[in-house]
């Protein structure tokens, strides 16, 4: 009603009945499409509500405070058997990030290496980016994913024949076995010490490149970057009387205990996903590079830079236009593809959920809350992904 | 899953026909010309397609025997291969009709999911199997090792309870398929492999050196194994009760496959009942009253069925145990059809 009498003193009176305005029809329009919309999703909800209770079904998310009575072998919170389902799906759904973001950085390494090499002039160097973009885009993610699982975990002896590096450090069928830092009293300075350094290092980016832009000198960032990376928490950590002790791993009849751990199914599982996902990313790279115009290394070369610094100066920031987009795509498809783990027994979130739904039976709560989980990371993704893209993109004057 | 999920949409949320044809299951299965059963994706003994593609074991048996005794022709059974994870769903949206399905009949199963079993085809525990090089003659030896397990089922909890009653740590490996979980083990990334006693004897047959292996004495569950059925429909749960009820009868009366034709004759009132030469009772569950004598033509007694798919002198070698006759000091109880 307030949007018509609205409408109605906007125009004038003669113009003819509210029911020919554009502007009210389109509003009746999809105030009717919503509320059909809105309808069909209630009594759909309404009627597997109704069916399940008919079928004798329970339903409801109470089951979440249930005891779980089991624990991954993977967490980055502390879980155990005592844990709540609702606590496990928590951890599951960290290690599913832990596999997302890892994912993505090391994907991204070897697509963009991949990419560039395959753009090389070098014959040998071409072919071998060629012959692996080739063979892994082409093989299907699950058996990639069996290969290179089975393959770690063949190649690696048993624990009694365990590697051992440095006299501390493990290598196994069981995993990666590394001593744990354990942060006494006082460590917080160590904490803080990092935090200054990493707010110091973009200080000293943004006055390098000031500096550069009005005097033409350059500053040696990258080592003075990584000297504050380490010697400011160095520096605190004697200076607070050197508060870190270390939880070793010690031999038991089967295996190892105690110090920290990378699984193998941790290991199988971003090797493959690494892999596969590099492989689409070094075509999007290699695309994105193309697209730039022949004219702006010639442009760069005539201006004296070497092949080096056209590229990574001139080629690369007009190339990231391009590749962004279709990137983020990829991004999505590494997350999504990481729920591919249960197969090998990595503890995701819906190896977590399926032992849930199995045990309690809630498969409608459970699946809605996988779709729920994996729809808000892709659209978590998405928008950092579109800010960064807009950030870069050509101002237009 | 896609699927499944689907039909779960489908099944419960939108359609509300699909719910009420389910009341009368006996009616779709005659309507449509077969019995489908959820079975597992390839457990030998109980559920396996062997090279021609012919399902075989026990819950395949039980299977053709609903459908003999529906159709008097056990070739009208089908079967539809289902992870842990998928079964439940796939019984509640009506996608198959009966899920022998080596699946542990639990109070939470029974009551929460709206589902009925049909009684205990198979009287199962969880065990554990270790490779004998570790020297290991007990599962309370096991402290700090690393279990393989599938996920989806109710292991997990088991051998979680096992190992915190007894003060024990272990690290948990879940699979999603038993294929994994054996090739896992066998590749040396768990000391133990736990499920059920049956699956163990029947997985072990997939190792490269089965003799190389042992199932620990240790039994830590109860694993009452039985076929399922939808709640709520009292004519069909009777059938598949009845079946099972039958085969564990003829065991007890004497009646085999082979003899099932003379015995017609015979002149014990009890095997006369059975067979449906005296009385009605097939007419009873909405059958034909030589119902039974269907399923004993089809696929033997409970008995004949055992041995055949993991007996002694099968390659899985399980000897009958809990699983003989009352009268023999096992567990296998059928209520007299009278």
């Amino acid at each position: 009603m307030a949007a018509n009498s609205h409408a109605n003193t906007d125009k004038p009176a003669e113009k003819g009945s509210i029911f020919n305005d554009p502007k009210v029809r389109g509003i009746v329009y999809q105030v009717a499409l919503v509320s059909g919309l809105a309808y069909l999703v209630w009594s759909i909800i309404q009627n597997a509500a109704r069916n399940l209770e008919k079928q004798n079904i329970a339903s409801g998310f109470g089951f979440m405070d249930g005891t779980a009575g089991f624990a991954p072998n993977q967490s980055l919170i502390d879980v155990s058997a005592a844990s709540t389902y609702g606590e496990i799906f928590i951890a599951g759904l960290l290690n599913t990030l832990l596999m997302a973001v890892i994912g993505i950085i090391f994907a991204t390494i070897v697509g963009f290496i991949m990419g560039i090499a395959r753009l090389s002039n070098n014959w040998v160097v071409s072919k071998i980016a060629t012959v692996y973009i080739e063979i892994v885009r082409n093989i299907p993610l699950l058996l990639q994913i069996f290969f290179w699982y089975f393959a770690v975990l063949r190649a690696l002896p048993h624990p009694k024949q365990s590697h051992v590096f440095l006299s501390e450090f493990y290598l196994n069928n069981r995993g990666f076995f590394m001593p744990k830092p354990i942060f006494g009293e006082g460590s917080e300075l160590i904490g803080y010490a990092l935090v200054a350094a990493i707010v110091g290092i973009f200080a000293l980016i943004n006055w390098a490149k000031k500096r550069q832009m009005e005097t033409g000198k350059r500053f040696p960032v990258l080592w003075t970057s990584l000297a504050l990376l380490f010697g400011l928490p160095l520096v605190a950590y004697f200076l607070s009387g050197m508060p870190v002790t270390f939880d070793h791993p010690v031999k038991t009849k089967f295996s190892l205990k105690g110090g920290m751990r990378v699984i193998p199914e941790f290991v199988g599982l971003l090797l493959a996903l690494t892999i596969y996902t590099g492989a689409f990313i070094a075509e999007i790279v290699r695309a994105g590079i193309l697209a730039v115009s022949h004219g702006q290394t010639e442009a760069a070369h005539a201006l004296g830079l070497r092949n080096g610094p056209t590229l990574r100066l001139v080629i690369i920031p007009q190339a990231m236009r391009v590749i962004i987009p279709p990137l983020t795509s990829q991004y999505l498809n590494l997350t999504k593809n990481s729920s591919l783990a249960v197969a090998i027994a990595y503890p995701d979130i819906v190896s977590a959920g399926g032992t849930i739904l199995n045990q309690t039976g809630q498969a409608i709560e459970v699946i809605g809350i996988w779709m729920i989980v994996y729809l808000s990371i892709s659209l978590l993704i998405s928008l950092f992904m579109n800010w960064y893209n807009r950030s870069i993109a050509m101002v237009e004057r | 899953m896609k699927k499944v999920l689907l039909s779960v949409l489908l099944g419960s949320a939108m359609s509300v026909a699909a719910t009420a044809s389910q009341a009368d299951t006996l009616d779709d299965v005659k309507g449509k010309g077969d019995v489908t059963c959820g079975v597992s994706q390839g457990l030998p003994g109980f559920s396996n397609p062997d090279a021609q593609g012919n399902w075989t074991g026990l819950d395949v048996d039980f299977c053709k025997a609903v459908a003999a005794a529906v159709f008097g022709d056990a070739d009208k059974a089908k079967f539809a291969p289902l992870s842990a994870k998928e079964r439940f769903t796939a019984l509640q949206s009506g996608e198959i009709d009966v899920l022998p399905r080596n699946t542990t009949w639990t109070m939470s199963r029974d009551t929460k999911l709206g589902l009925n079993f049909a009684g205990v085809n198979y009287y199962d525990g969880q065990g554990f199997m270790v490779r004998k090089s570790l020297g290991v003659s007990s599962a309370l030896e096991l402290d700090g090792a690393s279990v393989c397990t599938n996920t989806g089922t109710t292991t997990e909890l088991n051998v979680t309870d096992y190992y915190r009653s007894n003060n024990m740590e272990l690290e948990l490996v879940q699979f999603e398929k038993a294929d994994e979980v054996v090739q896992a083990y066998d590749g040396g990334r768990c000391d133990v492999y736990t499920t059920d006693a049956s699956g163990l004897y029947a997985q072990r047959l997939k190792l490269t050196n089965a003799d190389d292996h042992i199932v620990l004495p240790e039994i830590i569950s109860k694993e009452p194994l039985g076929p399922v059925v939808r709640q709520g429909d009292d004519k069909w749960f009777n059938i598949n009760k009845w079946v099972l009820f039958a085969m564990v009868n003829a065991e007890e009366l004497g009646v085999t496959q082979a003899n099932v034709d003379e015995m017609k004759n015979s002149k014990n009132p009890s095997v006369r009942r059975l067979l449906g030469t005296e009385g009605a009772f097939g007419e009873a569950l909405g059958l034909s009253n030589d119902w039974a004598y269907q399923v004993i033509k089809a696929v033997g007694n409970y008995g004949e069925s055992f041995d055949r798919n993991v007996g002694p002198k099968t390659p899985l070698g399980i000897a009958r145990g809990v699983n003989d006759l009352w009268s023999k000091g096992g567990l296998m109880y059928a209520p007299p059809i009278r």
